[in-house]
């Protein structure tokens, strides 16, 4: 079932302005990603959906169906909350069919569904308990099942993940995705997990402040970040970023300069003399001989991670910090003098009064 | 911002509210709101049930100037004010102490605890009377125990004495509601994080540092609460003073609300005794919105 | 804290409060004549005199049983009434909350003898003085804010989210509030009942002002009117004093627990 926000805003009694005018649309069966860091608006963005809370202005659709004055019992929406929010008094067999008897499924179907689901999630044994008896991953799943059990139009998933060990958070994940795929149905997931949105999602919706800074499938996002934000935000480690100036260089062609850093410019839209800021993904850095790449500088510190390492190093002569990656393979120390080449379609340029991608 | 079409959800909500709010505010409007209404108004006319031939006339403040003017008023107000200081006080000071032993208390806890409320739970009119058994003139054990200790060569007579009357009052309420502070001034210790307390020690505090610097401060919201719960109380005294000493020797020990009484009850003067329970009222009120302003804030902010 | 230190104070206080209890006990079995020695009893001498006294000609029972049913009736409308209000000012959002809370705080704060002049005359003009209706209804007016004002301190600390899961999941709000939240709520309802019943017990003016004999009267007003004939009349008083507690007693080791949290729970950070 798509779903769409237009012109949505929320600010809450207090003033504080949690979403600012977002139009956001999510197609029928579509995985759509909320991420962003703590405050920008995506739970909101959920709960309005929910009806959990009501826009202040704005439209929310469902279906073609304008559902902004619908209450949230009768949105025929499954939510999953980050604390689980299990119906404490109740087994996990209740819990499962709550949403159902409320609808005035008859008891056999229901009997019938809450079996199916918990046999597909692996927790039938679970089905007397209550949930105080469960561990963090069970109740995890059982708020799962009773989503999943009542069939809805849409699934809303907030941070379901983020209460989770490591370990299980990546099993977890995986889950959900084979879900999706499974199940056909719209769900739109909030987190603030950067690389649980790139792996999950169709399409990415990066918040800040109550906005929307940029929407997009996950590859576009990282490899066309529409402004600094996004693009510090999205990539683990974070991207670097350089004070530049173009200027006319040898050959009348335009170089990018400053903070130690001299390459050509990829594009030729480009203002001799404005201000701009660069940016290079630690992965598209490589190491060469001093002398041989786009800088050379000096390693801070090394940071081994197993099947790679990640290296901090100061660019010579402006003293500016560079991450990169690197292989393992490499013997690198501490205070060793690199090379570091730049993959030309790894540059990003952004204009530096408002963190805007060029071109 | 213009408020979108989302009212429908809020209308909803409202109506919900009124639905399940009316009952309740329906009776306490009723019980409360128009009799207040009702003894403010009254406070304005003359109405001495005694002489019904005076009629029931208006008479705007003049209540309030007798009242001003009544020695016996303003004594009960300094009564009050005694009896509040001196309770009050006492009962911070002893219920401190109090909550800190049962703060750091490994075992007994519980069985603490009940000894200690028992006193606040049991009716005041019969702690009041306990109170007055043990002050008894005649061989009451507080005598006794002062004569054996040689503090006394005679029995003293408390209640005939105008000052001495205070000492069991103050004594039964001490007993009674000291308890109550200290189960107060023990939820805010146990809310105080343990790890400052190992930090301040790792720095080399003192004990008596730990307790100005660390514990005080901290308890300071409790405090406030406690205070206000009990200045509030001290205020409204009937129970205790009535049973004990009946207000007596004389009005030696009258309270504002036992004055307010009298007047009402037995000099049926109803006029007058409105206005005294206005006055009555009117200081409950203040200290009330004191009390708001400065511990409850937090209890009255929306949520979400 | 030195831990004997601790020991000692804890048996001081202890002993503190508990002395009066335990003299007032002990004296009531006293027999007339060592009523003031000390110590007053020795086992053998215990006798039932004055609980006896208290049954015939004292009959006692009658403002034993007042008090109960009063406490248990005004408790009982207390809690209905007060617990949807309770839900309302927490869980809903409407205009007017806030100072909504504010005026029942400030009715809980009330001085009753404020109450006492208007309510005497309205009683008496409904012919409800004397009645057990004119005593309850006189209760409701520190029942009620009571009630609402510790039952609101309880759902605060409700998860708001469990009820959100209910209502995305189908149930309406009347339905929420009926299989998900009252559930839940029934440590603090009854936490409430307690301490209502408690304070309802405890009343002395309202009762004082608006009863005239002990077929009305309540317990507390009772003992306070136990008179002599040439003399005060203290075992009988104190034995009284023993009886009107036990029930209390009674409740506090029962639920003791519920009321510290009750009470405090209201107090502090919601």
């Amino acid at each position: 079932m798509p779903i769409a926000l237009e012109g949505v805003s929320k600010v809450f009694p207090n003033g504080q302005i949690a979403v600012r005018d977002l139009t956001l649309e999510i197609g029928d069966g579509e995985l759509l990603v909320l991420v962003g860091p703590s405050g920008c608006g995506k739970s909101t963005v959920l709960r309005l959906i929910a009806g959990l809370e009501t826009p202040t202005s704005g439209r929310i659709v469902m279906d073609g169906r304008d559902m902004t004055s619908v209450p949230a019992h009768e949105r025929d929406l499954a939510m999953v909350f980050q604390s689980y929010a299990l119906y404490p008094h109740k087994s996990v067999a209740d819990n499962l069919g709550f949403g159902l008897r409320m609808r005035g499924v008859e008891r056999a179907t229901i009997d019938q569904r809450v079996r199916a689901v918990a046999k597909a999630l692996q927790i039938e044994r679970l089905l007397p308990l209550k949930p105080a008896q469960l561990s963090g991953g069970q109740r995890q799943r059982v708020a799962l099942g009773r989503a999943i059990v009542r069939e809805p139009r849409a699934f809303l998933l907030d941070e379901p993940l983020s209460n989770l060990d490591p370990q299980l958070r990546f099993d977890t994940r995986t889950e959900l995705a084979q879900l999706h795929r499974r199940l056909h149905a719209t769900m739109i997931h909030v987190t603030h997990d950067q690389e649980e949105a790139m792996t999950l999602g169709d399409r990415i919706a990066v918040m800040r402040d109550g906005a929307a800074e940029q929407i997009a499938p996950p590859l576009e996002v990282y490899q066309r970040p529409a402004n600094v934000f996004v693009a510090t935000f999205v990539g683990s480690p974070k991207m670097n970023l350089f004070d530049v100036t173009a200027t006319t260089g040898a050959g009348g062609a335009l170089v990018l300069s400053g903070s130690g850093v001299f390459v050509d410019a990829p594009t030729r839209r480009i203002e001799s003399g404005a201000p701009l800021l660069l940016g290079l993904r630690p992965r598209d850095i490589t190491l060469v001989a001093p002398g041989q790449g786009d800088a050379v500088a000096q390693i801070d510190l090394i940071e081994p991670l197993g099947h790679e390492a990640v290296v901090h190093a100061r660019i010579e002569g402006a003293g500016t910090e560079i991450t990169l990656v690197a292989g393992v393979d490499q013997d690198l120390v501490p205070s060793t003098t690199i090379g570091l080449r730049f993959r030309r379609e790894g540059i990003h340029l952004f204009r530096q009064d408002d963190g805007k991608r060029l071109s | 911002m213009i408020p979108g079409a989302s009212t429908t959800i809020d209308t909803e909500n409202r109506r919900l509210a009124r639905r399940l709010l009316w009952p309740a505010l329906g009776v306490i409007a009723a019980i409360v709101g128009f009799p207040l209404a009702w003894m403010l108004w009254e406070s304005l006319h003359l109405d001495e049930l005694r002489m019904p031939w005076l009629g029931r006339p208006f008479v705007g403040l003049a209540n309030y100037r007798d009242a001003v003017a009544d020695a016996r008023f303003r004594a009960a107000i300094a009564h009050t004010l005694l009896f509040g200081g001196v309770s009050v006080t006492l009962e911070l000071l002893i219920g401190f102490v109090l909550a800190l032993v049962m703060h750091h208390a490994a075992r007994g806890r519980t069985a603490l605890r009940v000894i200690v409320l028992l006193p606040w739970a049991i009716p005041t009119a019969a702690s009041a009377l306990v109170w007055r058994f043990l002050f008894d003139s005649q061989a009451g054990l507080v005598n006794e125990i002062l004569i054996a200790a040689h503090l006394l060569a005679v029995p003293k007579v408390w209640l005939v004495d105008p000052m001495l009357a205070w000492v069991p009052i103050i004594a039964a309420d001490v007993w009674k509601t000291t308890p109550f502070v200290a189960l107060l001034l023990l939820a805010g210790l146990q809310n105080i994080d343990q790890s400052l307390y190992d930090a301040a020690r790792v720095d080399g505090a003192s004990p008596w540092r730990e307790l100005f610097e660390i514990t005080l401060p901290l308890l300071r919201p409790a405090i406030v609460v406690a205070l206000a719960f009990r200045a509030l109380d001290a205020f409204r005294v009937f129970d205790l003073i009535y049973v004990l000493t009946g207000g007596g020797p004389g009005t030696a020990t009258e309270s504002i609300s036992l004055y307010t009484f009298s007047a009402l009850l037995q000099k049926l003067r109803f006029g007058y005794a409105s206005a005294l329970s206005v006055v009555v009222f009117a200081g409950t009120f203040m200290l009330g919105l004191i009390y708001i302003r400065l511990a409850a804030r937090h209890l009255l902010t929306p949520e979400r | 804290m030195k831990p004997r230190l601790l020991s000692v104070a804890a048996v001081l206080f202890v002993g503190a409060f508990a002395f009066p209890v335990y003299w007032t006990i002990a004296s009531s079995f006293a027999p007339e004549a060592r009523l003031f020695d000390v110590p007053p009893l020795l086992p053998t001498d215990g006798t039932l005199d004055h609980y006896r006294a208290l049954l015939d000609p004292r009959q006692f029972w009658l403002p034993m049983r007042n008090s109960l049913i009063v406490s248990a009736a005004t408790t009982a409308l207390a809690i209905c009434l007060g617990t949807p209000a309770a839900y309302a000012l927490t869980r809903l959002t409407f205009r007017g909350r806030v100072p909504l809370l504010a005026g029942i705080l400030a009715v809980s704060m009330l001085p009753q003898i404020s109450l006492v002049p208007p309510l005497y005359l309205a009683l008496r003009a409904t012919h409800l003085i004397n009645t057990y209706a004119g005593l309850v209804l006189p209760y409701l007016s520190f029942a009620l804010p009571l009630s609402i004002w510790l039952l609101v301190g309880y759902f605060r600390q409700l998860p708001p989210e469990v009820e959100d899961a209910a209502l995305v999941d189908g149930a309406s709000r009347v339905q929420t509030l009926r299989y998900i939240v009252l559930p839940l709520a029934w440590p603090g309802i009854a936490t409430a009942a307690i301490v209502t019943f408690l304070y309802c017990w405890n009343e002395f003016i309202f009762a004082l002002s608006f009863t005239l004999g002990p077929e009305r009267q309540t317990a507390p007003v009772a003992i306070a009117l136990l008179r002599g004939r040439y003399q005060v009349p203290w075992g009988e008083i104190l034995a009284a004093a023993v009886v009107i507690t036990i029930p209390v007693v009674a409740v506090v080791v029962a639920f003791e627990r519920r009321i510290v949290e009750g009470l405090t729970a209201g107090a502090m950070k919601g």
